[in-house]
């Protein structure tokens, strides 16, 4: 027997691609075949994850393709364009497969063999892997394996991919499909309605060459059944927008011998009626079937009492997971990073360069590498959820709610999310197919509040919000401030989806057609692959954009230097040195703190004479009617990387120096004292509240913009996004302002 | 004649009929919700919409105005 051949991306490799139904385990088989030889990148111009992995066979690597989950080859998502495309070889820069690897579940399999019966008609060798075959047999469902093959006339592997079982098999079945290529013949023949071969006939002769020249390419046999059927299909749009001239022949071939029923259900009900002949004799199922758990959980999970009770509890644990369990670890790592900043004050000498490293690259990447373990948390939990199948039942019971906005149940789980963070909460948008549906939940996710906005509640209610208890005696009045503000994050997100879907994204109210897969045990080892992967891309990004960004607010905040401050407050430092030099232990705290206090107040006029100061000054005007100063006006828009950076602006242009955080109660005392430039004092209730209206609405975080941009693949939406809120934001603002003005 | 919004959760209906058109009312046929399948509707969401039913042994959720065009036979 031949040794494997270590795993490399071989360059004459065999390649597979890895097709199934949604729920078919198809990730966990090919996280099973590929271990952690797994690559996840991007297809160009789509937000389709490409992931691709070597597995290992007697007979050499094989390159796996892992495809999105789709119930069909008539693609309307993005998922399914690239599905079809990369099958058809018309993904530029990608090699056609040699081979199919089709995932079948083995306790449903006629709906799951309708995509089977689509894959054949490629034209390339496919192998099936009858996976969950465990779940099949607690059901009582028998099937004959070697029947089932014979009549399909490809191998059929029984598989169970989270427990490793057949997997040797279908290796093997792999390789040998590869090496000696050999496409489906199913015994029994597809009988294809007449109106399809007239239909596929009059496109041939009338536009298919047309088309053909337009875009480039031969075209494939299913490109143009595809075009044919799916009425508003990815097909038809692409060949329609390279010649629009071609509807009419296009319309016309859809006539050909067209019956009452349109195509699209005429296909269904044909395949349906081949896979019924296919599988008749090769499954047995019993006669009374055994207890369904799947049924009596949802009996319970769906119960309009004991169903929402679930829910709330389980929404109220997310919580809990994310603000306290998550803390220590952020805790740990925010002293990490104070530590080293520290550790490097201490060794450099103080100047342009140490700046740089410790408030630009350290202070700035630090400030979000710190949310990397409540993103984590948050992906385990909704993946734990996602995994076992609950998320199509929050999905489920949430839909009719949600489509009072215009959305439907699947906006539900990312909009959810944003309360813990706006970043994974956008990414969590990828489950909903309908592209306007998708935008629409990612414009308004990021004005659910995040726990990056806490910060700068907690310092400005604990600042200015009296401790009054209000509505007899029930609730304070900061809780109170508190509530509201989540309160009106999520109503501001519910009417701006609304607004959205009646005008940008109108369209038609998005579909809800949603499989309520079985219940099952989540795999932990696709779980932390997972993971793993979104810890690999926070910090990826964590580690260009963002950086760049900190750098891009340090540079401001710094430049240009001027010296005769410089010289000022070195004379100014130079009498406390000589006296701390002279002074004993118990004389030197009072001496530290004056010279902490002109390092500050040095750090704050040089800051005001700097770009980003000259710029508040500057923007102060469009400011002035929320009630800011040009101080405030400078922490909002040098918080723009990440909310909670103004926490720490805030500490510098209040003369405080850079590290303070929420609980400091010298920065809430110097706000209480801060005056305006006649006097006034600065801050009292409007302004704050105008300030953390202004930070409940506004888009200041850099992380969030560039999530938008890489899940929209476009800039324009991202800053879009950006600008709407920041918008709304001014809007809000001035209007708080100037109502609390009036009302005191 | 019955469709598949009026059913009562546990009854059950063959499809005789699907009027609908469109992405939706595709995607509901490669589902399996095709002329001749047995269907169950299971249950009915607390909020009133959507359905979730029952169909070659695996369960789907569509919202009842797409299930008013699915014309049923009895079992």
């Amino acid at each position: 027997m031949n040794s494997p051949t270590p795993p490399s991306v071989a360059r004459g490799a065999w390649r597979i691609a890895v097709l199934g139904n949604p729920n078919s385990g198809k990730s966990t088989l090919f996280n099973a075949l590929t271990g952690l030889s797994q690559k996840v990148g991007n297809y160009p111009g789509v937000t389709v994850e490409r992931k691709a992995g070597i597995a290992v066979t007697a007979e050499g690597p094989l390159e796996l393709i892992d495809l999105p989950g789709t119930y069909s080859l008539a693609a309307h998502s993005p998922d399914e364009m690239v599905a079809v495309d990369l099958l058809l070889g018309n993904v530029t820069g990608e090699r056609r497969p040699d081979a199919i690897l089709a995932v079948v579940d083995a306790s449903n399999l006629e709906r799951n063999l309708y995509l089977v019966a689509q894959l054949i008609e490629t034209g390339l060798p496919v192998v099936i892997a009858l996976n969950m075959i465990d779940v099949a047999r607690a059901r009582g469902i028998r099937i004959d394996l070697a029947l089932l093959a014979t009549r399909i006339g490809t191998p059929v592997v029984a598989t169970r991919a989270d427990r490793g079982e057949g997997l040797a098999e279908l290796r093997a079945a792999l390789a040998e499909r590869a090496r000696a290529p050999q496409p489906a013949r199913p015994q029994i023949v597809y009988d294809e309605p007449a109106a399809f071969r007239a239909g596929l006939a009059a496109l041939e002769r009338d536009v298919a060459p047309a088309w053909s020249s337009a875009i480039g390419r031969p075209l494939h046999r299913v490109e143009l059944m595809r075009a044919l059927i799916d009425v508003g299909g990815h097909a038809e749009r692409r060949l329609l927008s390279a010649l629009p001239a071609t509807a009419t022949a296009l319309a016309a071939a859809r006539a050909q011998e067209a019956g009452a029923v349109p195509l699209s259900a005429l296909e269904a009900q044909s395949r349906y009626r081949f896979l019924r002949q296919l599988t008749t004799g090769c499954i047995e199922r019993p006669t009374t079937p055994p207890t369904n758990w799947t049924d009596r959980l949802d009996a319970v999970l769906t119960h309009r009492l004991f169903g929402s009770l679930f829910f709330a509890a389980a929404m109220v644990l997310l919580f809990q997971s994310i603000f306290t369990w998550a803390t220590p670890v952020m805790d740990a790592v925010e002293a990490l990073f104070a530590a080293i900043g520290g550790q490097l004050a201490q060794r450099l000498p103080p100047g342009a360069l140490t700046s740089l490293l410790i408030d630009g690259v350290i202070g700035g990447v630090g400030g979000v590498v710190v949310f990397l373990p409540q993103i984590l948390m948050l992906f385990l939990f909704l993946g734990v959820l996602e995994d076992c199948g609950y998320m199509a039942r929050a999905a489920f019971l949430m839909d009719r709610l949600m489509t009072r906005v215009g959305l439907s149940g699947k906006s539900f789980i990312p909009m959810l999310s944003g309360f813990a963070c706006a970043v994974p909460a956008v990414m969590a948008a990828r489950v909903i197919e309908d592209r306007r549906d998708r935008l629409a939940t990612i414009l308004v996710t990021p004005l659910m509040t995040c726990s990056a906005r806490l910060p700068v509640y907690a310092i400005l209610i604990a600042g200015f919000i009296p401790p009054h208890r209000v509505l007899g005696n029930f609730i304070g009045l900061p809780a109170l401030t508190l509530l509201a503000l989540y309160v009106l994050g999520v109503v501001t997100a519910m009417a701006c989806a609304l607004l959205f879907k009646r005008t940008l994204l109108r369209g038609p109210p998005p579909p809800f057609v949603l499989e309520l897969p079985s219940y099952k045990w989540p795999s932990p080892r696709a779980l932390a692959l997972r993971l793993l992967d979104r810890a690999k891309a926070f910090l990826t990004r964590a580690g260009t954009v963002i950086l760049a960004m900190s750098l891009v607010v340090w540079a401001a905040a710094w430049f240009p230097r001027s010296a005769e401050l410089e010289q000022r407050f070195a004379a100014e430092r130079a009498p406390m040195e000589a006296a701390l030099a002279a002074a004993d232990d118990s004389s030197r705290a009072p001496l530290e703190l004056g010279l902490a206090h002109i390092d500050a107040a040095h750090d704050a006029a040089q800051l005001e004479q700097s770009v980003l100061g000259r710029l508040g000054h500057a923007l102060e005007p469009a400011f002035a009617p929320l009630g800011w100063d040009w101080r405030l006006t400078v922490a909002a828009i040098a918080s723009f990387p990440a909310r909670e950076i103004i926490v720490s602006t805030l500490g510098t242009v209040f003369s405080l120096g850079g590290d303070v955080d929420e609980e400091s109660s010298d920065l809430r005392a110097q706000l209480q004292a801060a005056k305006r430039s006649d006097g006034t004092p600065l801050f009292d209730v409007a302004v704050a509240l105008s300030v953390m209206v202004f930070f409940a609405l506004c888009c200041q975080c850099g992380a969030t913009v560039a999530t938008i941009r890489r899940e929209t693949q476009s800039w324009g939406w991202a800053w879009f996004t950006f600008g709407y809120m920041t918008v709304l934001a001014w809007i809000g603002a001035f209007a708080t302002f100037q109502v609390a003005r009036w009302l005191a | 004649m019955t469709t598949l919004d009026q059913l009562r959760p546990g009854a059950r209906g063959r499809v005789a009929k699907v009027n609908a058109a469109g992405p939706t009312a595709q995607r509901l046929a490669e589902m399996g919700l095709v002329e001749g399948t047995l269907i169950r509707l299971v249950r009915i969401a607390p909020l009133g919409d959507p359905l979730e039913i029952e169909l070659h042994g695996y369960f789907l959720s569509l919202r009842k105005a797409d299930a008013r065009g699915v014309e049923l036979s009895d079992a």
